[in-house]
């Protein structure tokens, strides 16, 4: 099947779309990563990856309510789309089965 | 109020962001901010905000989306519909595309022939192998303090790079000049050049042997000869093995036969190759020199070894020659250089010891023009494109109304200009393989165009591309750039400025054309200026026949008497070289009062009794040679240059000491232009003493004619010389030969200074129509109110003629300069005078109001109702 891979940083910011349900734009993006991987991420990068991610057709996008701390502008908010959602699920089970076949042979304390 | 982000940050936002996403970006951006500000305080805050917005300098932030997604700006249908209405505008408008075509054609035929021409000359000799390995040995030498180059060597050079310096050279190669010698077989005579040269050499200039091997120069007794030599010789029988005798001296057998050498080869008139030591047979006297380095008659050529580079290999020659020659030659301090193959014919001029280029500044020349001639026809295209940009203007609006982006109108409009490019190119062929033979008869080369060679395709397509994309350019970039409002209301009115390109490029136009007359003026006027020189003898009727046989020598009385007889000739004599060119010098004279110092080599002639009547010697004091005066072996005949030279103050009578013999000066000629007609005569002597057996000099009987006389001298040489063919030259003929090469170039500009002004002058034909037709209405009211035709004329011409004005005013310095650097050559020249300029201005005057007329007396004559009526 033909299908586009996701990068490990678009599949974190996919996920986050999809956590944030409905909530999700640049800024809110941005804090969440920061806040759940420490990440140093930054604005601009967020933004590039919702644009792959949304010519790859894994989101979707609609323009949103305009708030007074944006100066009057409304924000683009995303939504995982089905097909992203389809992904996401394809990668957990492939890792999933990677990590059944280890059987424990490494541990967190010893992966270093 | 709330602190707002760094305002100079926004703008740059504003600025490089694509504005679909521009709210978004900012947005978050401001919203980041505020974020930030109460995080980490203001100032940080700012910082951030800085760095996230150069953060966004990003290729998706930064492309704008492509507005007609659904268009393709190469839409085979559009495309299809450009050329259709190019098509349609060409056909429309027949006068303006003949002129448009029909210039460019020219321009680009003429880039072509040009084309051809320098690449003609770039690669001259490199038909050769070892064609950047290969040079010949040449050698500077001082005389009075000035450095003359000379390419003769003495005969044991070779031998002494080979021992001397063998790990430097693959190959070393003497060689004599190249000679004509009478190759007979059976009963079939012919004179034919060729070079004696040592056995390398046919490996050296890698010949493409048809039969035998390059080893056929090993045998003492043997002949390679070219191709053709063979077919000239043998017809189509095998030729190898056969012998052949030269000069009815020897006989030489034939070991092979080589392919011609091209045309543009340095060896391409060597007809045959003959082994080197055959130069000792014909001249025993050279191997009983008692100092043969004393004596510089042979050309050495060297292949370098691989891994060795020119520079170090001609430094290390350097003073090869000197450790040989004899002290008193010393002071000459001779010394060697190479001189490689790829610069013999271009880089061929020396002076004070340095190369100064040579035939390469005809290459510049031509180049330069051919690019100008090719830019005039550009030109036109332009200015005719653009004065009509206004009658289009109407298209673009409407294309651009209906939903045209101007990509497409660029397209369109070069997609237009490649069209007419290409119909030109075509013509352009066709003109150059019409104009092919003349061209080369004027140019004196063989070139054909290479329709099969790819590369010329491929520079010709190359060409013609950049051609259309430089005529094409100003109206794609400017008609595109019309508002589709404006100009579909009407109001649109190009501004005072508009034809202001247009006006500049006419000045260009004509600034080359002005420069091109007067070049070809300054010219002619040089070539007519030395051809009017007084030679010194009476050139009419004067005919000379090389004596390469000695038989005639042997019998020259009894021939004189009979050739007399006959009434053929009314005088004859011999002589040691042509009456055209110098064949001898000597140095060792001394005089009295002579700078002991002083070195000189004067033309030394060695003439017989008759030669001074012969040739019309015009004696400005003394006496000729005379059979009456036993003493007259002693004596010299001497030119005024000479006298002047010397310093004598009654030179008829003064002793010339020549070798420790004295030799007395019995009379003073007028100077004889014996080599070029542009530099001052050498002082020269002629005398009896020495051997005068090369050339039978006659005067024709003017009261017989020429076809008569020369077959009565032709039964009388082979009556005895039956071995020679009877090969006469005219003086006149000969003596015209020395200006060939500026006639050449007098040709070759007329026609370029021509075609550039026929280019010129269809430009002007055009802008002028289209300039008659803009105003017709203007013309119209201005007829009615009391206009006369005189008066319109003079309108319309007014400004064209102060273009050509200003073009003439910027063409005179330019040409002064140019032609000034050229006559600077020539020690015989003419003046550039005022009447030239003047001359050509007028002319240019002249032809620009005789074309501009037509039009502007037909619009003149134009019924003013009618063009009125038009609106």
């Amino acid at each position: 099947m033909k299908r586009s891979y996701l990068g490990e940083f678009e599949e974190i910011v996919l996920l986050t779309v999809a956590v944030l349900e409905g909530q999700a734009y640049g800024v809110a993006i941005t804090h969440e990563i920061i806040e759940q991987t420490g990440r140093p991420v930054r604005l601009n990068q967020i933004h590039a990856a919702l644009h792959r991610l949304e010519e790859k057709g894994m989101v979707s996008s609609e323009m949103g309510e305009p708030t007074a701390e944006r100066g009057g502008r409304r924000k683009r908010l995303f939504q995982v789309t089905a097909y992203g959602r389809r992904t996401l699920v394809e990668i957990q089970e492939v890792r999933t089965s990677f990590w059944g076949r280890l059987g424990g042979l490494i541990h967190p304390a010893t992966s270093l | 109020m709330k602190p707002q982000p760094p305002r100079f940050a926004d703008r740059l936002l504003r600025w490089f962001c694509a504005p679909h996403l521009l709210e978004e970006i900012q947005g978050d951006l401001h919203e980041e901010f505020a974020y930030q500000l109460g995080r980490v305080g203001l100032s940080a805050a700012r910082r951030r905000y800085w760095r996230d917005v150069l953060g966004f300098v990003r290729p998706f932030s930064l492309r704008r989306p492509s507005k007609e997604e659904t268009t393709t700006l190469m839409n085979p249908i559009m495309i299809r519909n450009y050329i259709k209405i190019a098509i349609r505008n060409l056909t429309k408008n027949r006068a303006y595309s003949v002129i448009n075509i029909a210039g460019l054609a020219a321009g680009m035929g003429v880039a072509l022939l040009i084309g051809l021409w320098v690449w003609d000359e770039i690669s001259y000799s490199t038909n050769h192998e070892h064609y950047d390995r290969i040079a010949q040995v040449r050698q500077n030498q001082t005389f009075n303090g000035s450095v003359q180059t000379w390419t003769s060597m003495p005969y044991p050079m070779g031998q002494v790079l080979r021992s001397s310096y063998g790990s430097d050279f693959r190959r070393v190669v003497m060689s004599s000049w190249n000679e004509d010698h009478i190759l007979s077989v059976n009963d079939r005579r012919l004179n034919k050049r060729g070079q004696f040269m040592e056995s390398e050499a046919p490996e050296m200039l890698s010949l493409k042997m048809l039969r035998g091997s390059r080893d056929g120069l090993k045998d003492p007794r043997s002949i390679l000869l070219s191709e053709s030599t063979a077919r000239s010789l043998f017809g189509d029988a095998d030729p190898m093995g056969k012998l052949i005798r030269m000069d009815s001296r020897f006989a030489l057998k034939v070991t092979g036969v080589y392919e011609d050498l091209p045309d543009n080869s340095a060896f391409s008139d060597v007809t045959y190759l003959a082994p080197w030591d055959l130069v000792f047979v014909f001249n025993d006297w050279l191997k009983k020199m008692e100092d043969p380095w004393g004596m510089n008659g042979f050309q050495v050529f060297v292949e370098l070894a691989d891994h060795v580079g020119l520079e170090q290999a001609s430094a290390r020659i350097r003073l090869a020659k000197r450790q040989h020659v004899e002290k008193d030659d010393l002071r000459f301090n001779p010394e060697l250089f190479l001189h490689p193959m790829s610069r013999w014919y271009l880089y061929s001029e020396f002076e004070n010891g340095v190369n100064t280029g040579g035939r390469i500044e005809f290459v510049w020349l031509f180049g330069i023009i051919g690019v100008f001639v090719l830019l005039l026809a550009c030109i036109n295209f332009m200015n005719l494109s653009t004065a009509r940009s206004e009658k289009r203007g109407r298209e673009v609006g409407i294309r651009k109304a209906v939903g045209s982006v101007r990509g497409q109108l660029i397209g369109q409009f070069f997609s237009e200009s490649l069209l007419v490019v290409f119909i030109a190119f075509l013509l352009a062929l066709l003109l150059v393989q019409l104009s092919l033979p003349a061209f080369n008869e004027v140019a004196d080369k063989k070139m054909s165009i290479p329709w099969t060679s790819p590369w010329f395709w491929l520079l010709g397509l190359g060409f013609g591309l950049l051609t259309s994309l430089i005529a094409g350019s100003y109206p794609a970039l400017y008609l595109s750039s019309f508002q589709p409002v404006k100009v579909l209301k009407g109001t649109f009115r190009v501004g005072r400025f508009a034809s202001l390109p247009r006006k500049a490029l006419v000045v260009v136009q004509f600034t080359v054309s002005v420069t091109l007359i007067i070049g070809t003026i300054i010219v002619y006027r040089q070539i007519q200026y030395a051809k009017n020189r007084p030679v010194g003898y009476d050139r009419d009727g004067l005919v000379m026949v090389r004596m390469t046989t000695k038989e005639l020598h042997k019998h020259f009385d009894v021939v004189r008497e009979e050739l007399k007889k006959t009434g053929a000739v009314t005088e004859m004599a011999e002589s040691e070289g042509p009456p055209t060119s110098v064949w001898s010098t000597n140095g060792s004279f001394s005089w009295k009062g002579k700078d002991p110092g002083l070195a000189v080599d004067f033309p030394n002639t060695g003439v017989s009794h008759d030669y001074g009547k012969t040739v019309g010697w015009e004696f400005k004091l003394g006496r000729d040679f005379s059979r009456e005066f036993a003493t007259d072996t002693a004596a010299f005949v001497v030119n005024e240059a000479a006298v002047k030279f010397m310093g004598l103050k009654k030179p008829v009578g003064e002793i010339i000491d020549w070798d420790g013999h004295p030799f007395r000066i019995i009379g003073v000629i007028r100077d004889m232009v014996v080599e070029s007609p542009y530099e001052p005569v050498r002082p020269s002597l002629y005398c009896l003493a020495k051997p005068h057996d090369n050339f039978a000099i006659m005067r024709i009987n003017p009261t017989v004619g020429t076809r008569e006389a020369l077959a009565k001298i032709g039964t009388v040489f082979k009556r005895y010389s039956p071995e020679a063919p009877f090969d006469y030259q005219f003086v006149d003929q000969e003596y015209g030969n020395k200006f060939g090469y500026e006639e050449r170039i007098g040709r070759l500009t007329t026609f370029f200074a021509v075609l550039a002004i026929f280019i010129s002058c269809l430009g002007l034909f055009g802008l002028a129509s289209f300039v008659a037709e803009q105003r017709t209405r203007e013309i119209g009211v201005r007829k009615v109110l009391g206009a006369s035709l005189l008066n319109v004329w003079s309108l319309l011409s007014r400004d064209f003629v102060l273009l050509v004005a200003i073009a003439f005013v910027i063409a005179m310095p330019t040409a002064w300069y140019f032609l000034g650097t050229w006559l600077q050559k020539y020690t015989y020249r003419t003046e550039i005078s005022w009447w030239i300029f003047a001359a050509a201005g007028f002319g240019a005057m002249a032809l620009t109001l005789l074309t501009v007329s037509f039009q502007a007396i037909r619009a003149g004559m134009m019924n003013p109702v009618k063009s009125l009526r038009s609106e």
